[in-house]
């Protein structure tokens, strides 16, 4: 045999081994202690590292519930009351109820509600057009339809309706709050998803006099009050001309829907009214 | 009233667009392309239309089929890029592998990262040098001027070296500089002298690159740099030992130094941002060029040169940063 | 040669269309709207209520904080209410609504149109008289001119800058004062400069004014201190920081004020105000705005009470709205385009321009070729197209090394830019976050 192939095997093999025994070396003298359970917790969060918890990524929440020990305000609104519930398990505590949350968008000023008024030449970010004017509605405001939530959200949960000019949230939604922190004029909240899923809210963030307000949409809160009048739970507060509905005091009655003069209450899943539908009323949205 | 318009300053624009930047080099590269159909006659032309048409043809077949985009042809960048690598190549180039050059340069370094703009590396000058490694012989026939003109599909017997060519293949049997008989200094500022199409006329491209600083599409940095760079390296050289370095006004008009300089290391996609950025970059093409020539194998170093550089580009940028208005240190 | 500043700056089209439009008065309309928020700083505290009978020079708001500012009102008439009124970007700010009933001034204001040259009042109170009587900077950024009249602790003042560069395309508001009231502008400049107690100023202008340079010079040679300097043509040549690198070299620190080289520049319409206010103990409650333009059929430069409608002074110059597409107040490069012509003309408001439907979009927006252009035109040395990137990848650490915050806004690199990228939208949006990062670690 070529004694230059036999060198070759044994200069190959014994570098190799060389190295092996560095890499282990290195791993035993470098070796970090870590919790297991930090592992475990890991794996049971649903691995989408979008942030919603306030850690950069799963595995820093993992670390920050194992650091801490309890589940005192770490939740993991993505993975929901079955995830929380698994992570408590592995950690031996009790877990928290965690309330189901939905992003909703709080208004209702599409092209046909509050027509453009002027053309927006600039970049189609809302975080500019914010910055720049009032919106192409008029309403200072309302949403810019630039869909700077659609770009924060990770999971494809909302889109913008290029018919309407405003983003719609779909089921695939883990209220992981980006779009929130996304959204220059705060109109995305999130809220309870309710009970079978059913929610009533004020779709309007306007906080100008009413006679203001109507003018750059039909469907504009005007602050006019009859809603909280008519609320017999006190779920319905009017603060600087805008009605907000509490969504825990909420009993999904729908008093508030019928007396709104503008429709800018909002009823989702609710089921069709008893009585026959009346010209009047509300459309209804499913969202 | 129609409804107003809003948008953040400014409101008016200046009139420089991609596409007077695009059609501004074209008519720079045509007095070295005219100069080349002068020496190469009608294959010269032949060359040029299949490298336009094909350059176009791909962008648009990528663009409408592969990327699904909004086809770009119109701005010019496609015709700048075809034009260039038929400058790049000898005019006796077989039409099919001019093809494959320009699908190389168009869809390989332009698409491939992400079109106009995106890429790293000269397309024209890749496709060039894909051409030279694939297709060596073919890209190293040079047909001699004036006496090709009449050929245009066999060069068979009108073929010779290109200086830089001679200037090796004869230091390489032993000859000293003296002994070697190279092309006068009135014959390399003219063009009369085997080449690539577009490389042979120093005075044309010197036209060109005075046109493309008076349109303010170049600036002088590069050029200057890349030229003065070579000039005082092959000096240097040339000082120490004439008999075996050429002097340095032969090293600037032979070959595609000059085409080079002012047209390929220029490119604005794969060239410093910074001033002092393009000046470095200058200086490497200078001085690799150089090395490329006189210790290399290759006769000719040019294209090696820049795409060295441009690898270079990204850390350039990020190293030589403008000197900002009341900096504080 | 000429002096300009070094670093980059372009040369748009000059267009100053109403250049021999002599400055023409216009009545004010039945009714006026007094923003209370003028001046760079704190809203003024408005000291007038529903009902009042005010004079024209009457005292309306008063600025509280230190960088705030007096409002005064431009007519006589009657308050009629007190409430939120559209500003230029179509929010709606408080305002006072004035239905004007006459012309009748304020007995203290003098009126009469007699040259003052003799300055009895002491430093001290001359920025007194200018703090009461509301000027502020009428280049356009509106700063408090009794702030910047003072020399912080420690700090000296030695040059007196008079900016009269007016390097924006169209605008001639500036150009036509310095022509109809140059002994008014030398007056006012020797007032500032006893304020300032120095003893040499610089009146700058752009050599595409030579009938300026040369008026103002043959007023100005009887005052051994004060020069006139010619500068060439460029863009933005009337930034406070260009405009004293150009006369004197020196480089304003990055994040610091002028006064940190002995430098304080004030705009000519500012000095007129000044002189105004010293010498006839008249308020700031009106300015001179150019309304331009190729849709304006009558360009012109206007004497217009602060408060008037946009759409009055386009009504005058015969505009025509059909065929407009953008009513920009200020000048094409740093205005801002307007949402309303019913809103009012504030004093920062040096222009009026109106572009037609076809001037008015953007250039289709195309990849960046790296041409390097937007670095050569930027004149405060920075990197446009990085910070762009950067902001809209929201990478904003690497924007603040990278200086985002010494962008003055001038819109050079993206007026260059041959992709037409929204080079300056971006960076302004990343300047607005990176402050907001450096406030919220500061706290």
């Amino acid at each position: 045999m070529d004694s230059s192939i036999l060198y070759s095997i044994i200069t190959l093999g014994l570098i190799g081994a060389g190295s092996a025994a560095i890499l282990y070396w290195v791993a035993s003298k470098f070796k970090v202690e870590e919790d297991p359970r930090i592992d475990a917790v890991a794996e049971a969060l649903p691995q989408a590292n979008c942030g919603g918890c306030g850690y950069a990524g799963c595995r820093n929440f993992a670390e920050a519930i194992v650091k801490t020990g309890s589940l005192d305000n770490l939740i993991c609104p993505v993975g929901g009351d079955e995830v929380m519930k698994r992570i408590a398990s592995i950690l031996g505590l009790e877990a928290p109820a965690v309330e189901s949350m939905i992003a909703v968008v709080r208004c209702n000023g599409s092209f046909q509600n509050s027509p453009s008024k002027f053309q927006y030449d600039g970049v189609k970010s809302c975080a500019f057009a914010h910055i720049t004017f009032t919106g192409e509605g008029g309403c200072p405001y309302g949403c810019l339809g630039h869909g700077d939530c659609e770009r924060a959200c990770t999971f494809d949960a909302i889109h913008v309706n290029p018919a309407t000019g405003l983003p719609e949230v779909n089921d695939k939604c883990t209220a992981c709050g980006a779009c929130v922190k996304a959204c220059p004029r705060n109109i995305i909240e999130m809220r309870p998803r309710g009970k079978k899923d059913r929610r009533i809210y004020v779709t309007c963030m306007n906080k100008e006099k009413g006679a203001v307000a109507r003018k750059n949409c039909e469907v504009a809160c005007i602050g006019c009050n009859k809603c909280v009048k008519e609320c017999r739970f006190d779920a319905i507060t009017l603060s600087n001309n805008l009605a907000y509905i509490d969504p825990h005091k909420c009993t999904l009655c729908r008093k508030c829907v019928e007396v709104c003069p503008t429709n800018c209450i909002l009823e989702v899943n609710l089921p069709p009214r008893k009585r026959a539908a009346q010209s009047d009323s509300p459309a209804e949205i499913t969202a | 009233m129609n409804p107003l318009i809003v948008s953040g300053s400014p409101h008016i624009h200046g009139e420089m667009t991609i596409k007077s930047i695009m059609w501004g080099v074209v008519i720079a590269l045509l007095p070295a392309w005219l100069a080349g159909v002068w020496f190469f006659g009608i294959a010269a032309v032949i060359v040029t239309l299949v490298s336009i048409a094909s350059c176009v043809l791909f962008e648009f077949l990528i663009q409408k089929f592969v990327l699904k985009q909004e086809t770009t042809i119109n701005d010019g960048s496609a015709v700048v890029t075809g034009l260039l690598l038929a400058m790049n190549v000898p005019s006796s180039l077989p039409w099919w592998q001019v093809v494959i050059g320009s699908l190389v340069a168009i869809g390989i370094v332009k698409m491939a990262f992400g079109g106009l703009g995106k890429n790293l590396f000269n397309p024209a000058l890749v496709a060039r040098v894909f051409l030279l490694i694939s297709f060596p012989v073919a890209m190293t026939t040079w047909p001699l001027p004036i006496e090709s003109r009449a050929n245009v599909f066999n060069f068979d017997g009108v073929t010779g070296p290109t200086p830089l060519g001679s200037l090796k293949t004869q230091l390489a049997m032993g000859q000293t500089l003296a002994q070697i008989k190279l092309p006068s200094y009135t014959d390399l500022f003219w063009g009369n002298i085997g080449g690539s199409l577009g490389e042979v006329s120093a005075i044309a491209l010197i036209i060109g690159g005075i046109y493309l600083l008076y349109r303010k599409i170049i600036t002088w940095h590069i050029p200057v740099s890349y030229i003065l760079t070579a000039f005082i390296f092959s000096g240097i050289l040339w000082l120490v030992n004439p008999n075996r370095y050429a002097d340095p006004i032969f090293h600037i008009l032979a070959g595609g130094l000059l085409i080079g300089a002012i047209f390929m290391a220029t490119d604005l996609v794969t060239s410093p941002m910074t001033a002092w950025g393009k000046i470095i970059f200058g200086i490497g093409c200078g001085v690799l060029t150089i090395v490329i020539r006189v210790f290399g194998a290759y006769p000719e170093g040019v294209s090696f040169a820049i795409l060295i550089m441009n690898a270079f580009v990204p850390l350039i940028d990020r190293a030589f940063k403008p000197k900002r208005f009341g900096e504080v240190k | 040669m000429l002096k300009t500043f070094q670093k980059g700056g372009v040369h748009p089209h000059e267009n100053k269309l109403s250049a021999n439009k002599p400055i023409q008065p216009i009545d004010p309309p039945a009714k006026i709207f007094i923003p209370l928020s003028q001046s760079l700083g704190a809203p003024s505290k408005p000291v007038v209520k529903k009902g009042d009978e005010v004079k024209a020079g009457d005292i309306l708001a008063i600025g509280e904080a230190f960088i705030s500012s007096n409002i005064h009102s431009p007519v006589s008439g009657k308050i009629e209410k007190i409430d939120d009124y559209f500003d230029v970007s179509g929010y709606r700010k408080p305002a006072i609504f004035i239905e004007v009933t006459g012309r009748e001034w304020n007995e203290s204001v003098d009126l009469s149109d007699e040259l003052k040259e003799d300055i009895i009042l002491d430093g001290a109170s001359i920025i007194q008289k200018v703090k009461e009587l509301g000027i502020v900077g009428l280049g356009g950024a509106t700063f408090p001119t009794h702030v910047k009249l003072m020399v912080p602790q420690g700090k000296k003042a030695e040059l007196l800058i008079i900016n009269g560069v007016e390097c924006e395309p169209y605008l001639t508001s500036d150009h036509r004062l310095m022509l109809e009231k140059p002994r008014e502008i030398i007056t006012g400049t020797r007032i500032l400069m006893k304020a300032l107690g120095v003893t040499k100023a610089i009146i700058g202008i752009e050599n595409n004014k030579p009938d300026a340079i040369n008026l103002l010079s043959k007023h100005a040679s009887s005052y051994p201190g004060i020069e006139v300097c010619a500068l060439k043509v460029k863009y933005p040549q009337g930034g406070e920081k260009q405009l004293i690198q150009a006369l004197t070299g020196r480089e304003v620190p990055s994040g610091k004020l002028p006064i940190e080289v002995g430098c304080i520049v004030q705009n000519v319409g500012t000095t007129f105000a000044v002189y105004q206010a010293i010498q006839k103990n008249k308020p700031l409650v009106e300015r001179v705005v150019t309304v331009t333009g190729t849709n304006v059929l009558n360009p012109s430069n206007f004497l217009v009470k602060i408060g008037t409608p946009v759409s009055v002074l386009l009504g005058k110059a015969g505009w025509q709205p059909e065929k407009a597409g953008k009513v920009i107040a200020g000048g094409p490069m740093m205005g801002k385009a307007l949402l309303n012509v019913e809103v009012p003309i504030v004093k920062g408001t040096s222009g009026i321009l109106v572009l037609n439907r076809e001037e008015s979009f953007r250039p289709k927006v195309q990849p960046c070729i790296r041409c390097a252009k937007c670095v050569s035109a930027c004149p405060m040395g920075l990197e446009p197209y990085y910070l762009a990137r950067v902001s809209e990848l929201e990478k904003y650490d690497l924007a603040e090394n990278g200086a985002i915050l010494d962008c003055i806004e001038c819109g050079s690199c993206q007026y260059i830019c041959p992709s037409a990228r929204p080079l300056l939208d971006h960076i302004r949006l990343g300047k607005l976050k990176v402050n907001e990062i450096i406030r919220s670690r500061n706290q």
